[in-house]
This record gives structure tokens, C-alpha cells and sequence, in this order.
């Protein structure tokens, strides 16, 4: 089981108390109704799949019920970081640097 | 229980059996109580505080209690606020009124769930059959209150001693939650 960093409890915890809502950062576009479809479809649906490093969106739904984003390795599932939303996205690449990757 | 945190609140119900007495552990329904949901930004932190009679607690997993009052710490911006059964009106209408003029949201959920209180040396035991925490006194200390998964049903678990706990599911959940901790338990009776 994963133990998963609460950055709003700040406590570890069972991945049973949490729940993936997957990648992170995509952003509404500011004005829907002067978006194209190809644009809205791309904001709906398209999500990178990334093999290796990724920010995702998780959600403390039996805890605080707070979304907070983790930064995850999607091959070994190591967490590399954990922090609040609304915090910008960290540096990818030099977390995987970091982390020896 | 006089050293107990909040004995003046959580008290057992007396009109109940104990759902399980035994020399290590027991089991007791807690009596019915005043709960409130609370949430609201910083500005309206002190206001609420103040007219509830208990401070809000801002640090992850804290309690602060009073007389007859405590307030739990759900999320940076959530509160459960406890109070005797007879008191709702009074403490409900003295918070409204007091943030009447800021964004709040304040809901009575008393009904919603119900409380037992797990006591005695295997007190801990008994709850790690069901839940993934460390409940040792370094890094789940007395007062420390946290929403978590009993098993497969939301509960929340509130230390208010070394070998005392609140442990609170919603009423439909209860029995699935006292039944398996009773069943978990007669393990030790077997011993």
C-alpha cells in the first residue's frame, strides 16, 4: 500500500484514505464560450499518460477532504513531492535529477 | 473519568447496555450531543470561537475544548463544533448571529451520527484491527482527532485519553462499525 503525504493534515497516510483524480495543472479555459470545440475537447479530455514523472491531483476524501498534488514516479510509484493546491507546478525535471532519475 | 478531555461532554449513555465489558477493553455508546458542522474563512475564526465558548483550533488534528465545549479540527477551514444535547438552539443562534455579516456555512449534524467511546489497555489493539494509523502517544497524542477509514467505513476517532476513544460514524455505518470492533474483540475473550 502507498503512504501518501497530507499536506493539509500533515500526517502520512494509507492510500485507502485518499483518491487519484488525476493529472494536475490543467487549467479551465478562461472563457468557454470563445474556445473551439478542438480546444474544449483538448482541455476535457486530452491528459499526457506520462510514463516516469508526473504531478497528479489527489484528494484526502477520508480525511480532510482536502485536493492537494503530488508529484509521482507512474513506473515505481515513489512520491517525489506533495504540496498544496494552488501552489505553482514544481520543476519536474529537477525533481527526477533529485531523485537520481 | 474526571482526567478524561471533554468527560463533561462525552459521557456514556446510561440508558444503554455496554455493547462489551471486559477486564482489557469496553465498549460504551456514547449519549447523544450537540454537533455542528462549521465552516468559514480566517476573518470569521475569532468571531466563531468566541460566541461558541471554545477557540477554533487552527493546527491539522487539534482539539480545543471549554466547559462543556469542544471544537475539532476537521480541514483548514472546517470545524465540528460538540455541545450538551440541550444546548443547540442557544449555541446555534449565538454563532449565526456573530457572523451574521461574514461568508460561513453552519450546519447541525447532530443526527448524522453517533459515538462510541473504546476504552482499556487493548484499546489501541483494538482499533488497529481496523485502521491503518499509529495510534502510539508520540505521534497520535491525547486530544489528537482525525477522520479515517474503519475497515470500509468513514469514522472519525477523537483520543480523549491515553486508552480512551471517541470513535464517531454516521448512524447507518454504526453497526457495521461496533459490530466488527465487538467481533475483533472477542479474540481477547478467547485468550
Amino acid at each position: 500500500m502507498l503512504l501518501i503525504y497530507c499536506p493539509y493534515c500533515q500526517v502520512e497516510r494509507a492510500e485507502t484514505e485518499f483518491a487519484c483524480r488525476g493529472e494536475a495543472h490543467i487549467a479551465r479555459p478562461a472563457d468557454p464560450s470563445q474556445t473551439t470545440d478542438e480546444e474544449w475537447v483538448e482541455f476535457l479530455y486530452m491528459r499526457d499518460n506520462t510514463k516516469g514523472i508526473a504531478a497528479e491531483r489527489w484528494r484526502h476524501i477520508h480525511g480532510c477532504g482536502r485536493f492537494f498534488n503530488a508529484v509521482r514516479d507512474t513506473v515505481s510509484d515513489n512520491f517525489l513531492k506533495f504540496y498544496k493546491a494552488g501552489e505553482p507546478k514544481p520543476d519536474l525535471e529537477a525533481l527526477a535529477k533529485e531523485a537520481g532519475k | 473519568m474526571s482526567e478524561l478531555l471533554a468527560s463533561d461532554l462525552i459521557t456514556p449513555d446510561a440508558g444503554e447496555t455496554p455493547l462489551l465489558s471486559l477486564p482489557s477493553i469496553s465498549i460504551l455508546k456514547a449519549a447523544p450531543l450537540t454537533r455542528l458542522s462549521l465552516r468559514c474563512r480566517e476573518a470569521a475564526q475569532k468571531d466563531a470561537g468566541a460566541a461558541f465558548g471554545a477557540e477554533l483550533p487552527l493546527s491539522p488534528l487539534s482539539n480545543s475544548t471549554a466547559a462543556k465545549r469542544a471544537a475539532l479540527w476537521m480541514g483548514p477551514d472546517e470545524w465540528t463544533l460538540l455541545a450538551p444535547e440541550d444546548d443547540l438552539r442557544t449555541v446555534f443562534d449565538g454563532i449565526e448571529e456573530k457572523l451574521s455579516a461574514q461568508p460561513h456555512a453552519l450546519v447541525d449534524i447532530s443526527d448524522r451520527s453517533e459515538a462510541v467511546i473504546v476504552s482499556g489497555d487493548k484499546a489501541v489493539w483494538l482499533l488497529n484491527t481496523g485502521i491503518f494509523i499509529d495510534f502510539s502517544l508520540e505521534l497520535f497524542p491525547v486530544g489528537t482527532v482525525t477522520r479515517t477509514l474503519f475497515h470500509k467505513a468513514p469514522v472519525m476517532i477523537w483520543r480523549t485519553g491515553p486508552d480512551t476513544f471517541v470513535v464517531e460514524a454516521w448512524v447507518s455505518f454504526m453497526e457495521y462499525v461496533a459490530g466488527l470492533l465487538v467481533q475483533s474483540a472477542g479474540e481477547l475473550e478467547a485468550a
